[in-house]
């Protein structure tokens, strides 16, 4: 008989504890783990904007130097807000628990934290506001889900309206259209209100405050770096495009998010900003002071993104332009489309964009004065008006990530994709349930694609990678286009990650690449001196 | 290995499978909708779908007991999403070794019965094979969110980097710190 053998059990030998504590959430203090939070925002650049409580400190110190009183301050900050925006008082009764909005987050998909959930992200906001504002939260307490203001709820609203992305994804499946983006808005305003910012939103804004852009580009620079991409647009083309700058009297003045002006692939696609214009003869010019489209202001409080924004309007009026054409980018337009007319309209001076090739009248953009190059490159294709050569996009098989702004929050859904089926043989759509209104967000927007927070990047954004890993393996995609500046910036760390092989590309890329010129030379690169399909000699 | 043993291990993968996954779940924080298990569908659920499908994929190939090459692509997936979930390495990979916990319950009267307790350190050695190769990709996974920063710095400052000339100073990327592609 063989011996008995009584093996000890390997969980036995551990000691270590695998399981989560099951605590209630608001048992559940948050922590602050190098990685997956931004780092704090800076004195200086608190002073440069104006903004309470400008000190030097560090969220994963103990000590946030905050001012005594602080917790009046947030509360009165909250009655202030009841009283000024009805959808937040909305926001804060009417929420029914349905969940519906429970599992449509990005952060919550990649983390399973509930508090990650869009209904429990409000509730962080909500207990304080039923603590202080509702009968029943005074005197019921936590009975009625109402709870006191501490620090550590202070630390907690910090650590998570800094783990949204302001995308709006929750919104779409809740039945009274409860748009936590707004929740964290508001959430984020009152942060600021005692010096709680993160320095890669208040860096920018500082940035944008002083030298009109988020990278501090001044004007020299700008004029620069254009010349620069003009030369390569020479090289590859054999034609010299004449950007102005500054120019009155000009028909439209183009503003784009300044990223397209300095880092890959941003180039890229202003590059073929420049290229498309040049070749309709477009009667435009670019300002080197309204050179910012994006606002990081909208990330802080209402207040610092219509300061941000009193430029675009105040150049176009300088200038004397007609009207404006914006540039790529996501959060850029829900502030053009949603907010700059209440803020700094009507803007009188300025008339109804009308494409001067096609003579379509831009009815959409009537009372803003201002149009998305998609909207005016798709219309230009409907009407057969560029001549183009989509084989040289055919190395390349193309997927389309919608932004959250621009699909969400002004419907921009089907240009971008008739612009990329025109000028791209090769298109694959990702699953239903990840694109168009449901399209799942980068992981990074909202002033949340800093470099220390990589990986809570590389989380937010795994369900959208998820959905291009399946065309990628599905149809073998290598390339993920949009139209946002954060996207271009964003997007090819996680793609590394995730999907090592994808690259991104703005849309006006694919279209500069396809655009036959009048008078170019026989290309044999594309816009990043890569050999065109059958044209090098590496094929 | 002994044809028994797999025999048994088969008959039993869809518990040992189902536990393995509940298991891993548990080192999520408390969530009493239990979407990581429930939501079926791959695109609302990534991170569930990775788990059942790659924790089903290695089970499978230990069952069959065949080149663990497989099972690799399986493990790559999973600690890719471990990797970056806010957990110390130890809890990331803790999933792999509990599933010796797992067999070995779930095996206990079979193996006394039959007598196969060498059979068992067999199969539980190539959990440890299969442990080692997670480390690996682990490390590997955490290099690169550091690479991803420069990477995105060096991207971000490119026509400012061109301009000065400054391009050729900075050398080409080592093939080795390249991502690898392991799908
Ligand atoms: S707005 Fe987006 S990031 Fe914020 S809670 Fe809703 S789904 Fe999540
Ligand atoms: S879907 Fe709307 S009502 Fe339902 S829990 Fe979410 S926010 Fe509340």
């Amino acid at each position: 008989m063989a011996p008995k053998v009584k093996l000890p059990k390997p969980g036995e030998l551990s000691k270590i504890e695998f399981k989560n504590p099951a605590t209630d959430w608001m048992d559940t203090p948050v922590e602050f783990k190098p990685g997956t939070y931004c780092w704090g925002a800076k004195e200086k650049d608190l002073l440069t904007l104006g903004l309470p409580n400008p000190r030097q400190w560090s969220p994963a110190d103990e000590d946030w130097k905050i001012p005594d009183g602080w917790e009046s301050t947030i509360i009165e900050g909250i009655a202030e807000r009841l009283s000024k925006y009805r959808s937040f008082k909305v926001f804060m009764d009417i929420c029914v628990r349905c969940g519906a909005c429970a599992d449509k987050c990005h952060f919550y998909i990649a983390t399973g934290d509930p508090k990650n959930m869009p209904v429990l992200r409000a509730e962080l906001l909500r207990s304080v506001y039923k603590k202080y504002f509702t009968k029943s939260g005074k005197f019921l307490g936590r009975l009625a889900g109402a709870r006191e203001l501490n620090m550590d709820v202070l630390k907690e609203w910090w650590s998570y309206f800094f783990q949204c992305t302001e995308c709006r994804r929750c919104s779409v499946f809740c039945p009274y259209g409860i748009d936590q983006a707004e929740v964290t808005i508001i959430g984020r305003e009152l942060l600021n209100l005692v010096g709680l910012n993160i320095d890669w939103i208040a860096g920018p804004a500082a940035a944008c405050y002083m030298k009109g852009n988020h990278l501090g580009l001044e004007p020299h620079a700008i004029t620069g770096n254009i010349e620069s991409m003009v030369d390569d647009i020479e090289d590859i083309t054999g034609i010299r495009v004449n950007p102005t700058f500054n120019r009155k009297g000009a028909e439209i003045m183009f503003v784009t998010p300044s990223g397209d002006l300095l880092g890959e692939p941003g180039i890229q696609t202003c590059m073929g900003y420049l290229m498309l214009f040049h070749e309709l003869g477009l009667d435009y010019t670019w300002s080197t002071y309204a050179s910012e489209g994006g606002n990081f202001g909208f990330f802080t409080s209402n207040d610092m993104a219509k300061r941000l924004n009193y430029k675009i309007y105040a150049e176009a009026k300088r200038l004397g332009v007609k009207y404006i054409i914006g540039g790529e980018c996501g959060h850029m337009w829900r502030v053009l489309n949603q907010y700059m007319d209440t803020w700094h309209g009507p803007a009188d001076f300025l008339e109804v964009p009308v494409s001067p090739i096609t003579g379509t009248v831009f009815e959409n953009a009537k009372s803003t004065k201002m149009i998305h190059i998609s909207e005016f490159t798709a219309d230009l294709i409907k009407h057969k008006k560029l001549n183009l050569d989509p084989s040289r996009n055919d190395h390349l098989k193309v997927t389309y990530h919608d932004s959250c702004n621009p699909s969400r929050g002004m419907g921009l859904l089907d240009e971008p994709r008739e612009i990329i089926k025109a000028v791209c043989n090769n298109f694959y759509e990702m699953p239903e349930n990840t694109i168009r209104e449901k399209t799942f967000c980068c992981g990074s927007g909202s002033g949340l694609n800093a470099s220390e927070n990589m990986e809570q990047r590389m989380r937010g954004g795994f369900p959208r990678a998820n959905a291009v890993k399946y065309v990628r393996e599905k149809h073998g995609v290598n390339m993920l286009a949009n139209i946002c500046a954060v996207d271009r910036a964003a997007l090819p760390a996680l793609m590394d990650y995730w999907n090592p092989g994808v690259g991104v590309t703005g849309v006006t890329e694919l279209v500069g690449n396809a655009l036959v010129m009048k008078g170019e030379k026989e290309r044999t690169t594309n816009l990043r001196f890569e050999d065109l399909p059958g044209k090098g000699g590496n094929e | 290995m002994d044809i028994k043993f797999n025999e048994i291990l088969k008959e039993k993968k869809s518990t040992i499978s189902k536990r393995w996954l509940d298991t891993m779940i548990a080192s999520y924080p408390k969530d009493d909708s239990g979407f990581l298990m429930s939501q079926k569908d791959r695109f609302a659920n990534p991170v569930g779908y990775t788990f059942t499908k790659g924790l089903d994929g290695i089970l499978e190939v230990l069952i069959k007991d065949e080149d663990s090459a497989e099972s690799l692509q399986f493990l790559n997936d999973i600690i890719k999403v471990r990797a970056i979930q806010d957990f110390t390495p130890a809890k990331a990979m803790a999933f792999i070794f509990q599933l010796k916990t797992i067999v070995r319950e779930e095996l206990r009267k079979e193996i006394r019965q039959n007598q196969i307790y060498v059979e068992l350190l067999e199969f539980e050695s190539k959990i440890d094979d299969l442990a080692l190769n997670a480390f690996d990709i682990y490390v590997k996974c955490r290099e690169q969110i550091y690479e991803l920063r420069t990477d995105e710095l060096k991207r971000m400052t490119f026509t400012l980097l061109k301009k000065a000339n400054l391009m050729s100073e900075i050398p080409d990327p080592d093939p080795e710190s390249e991502p690898k592609d392991q799908n």
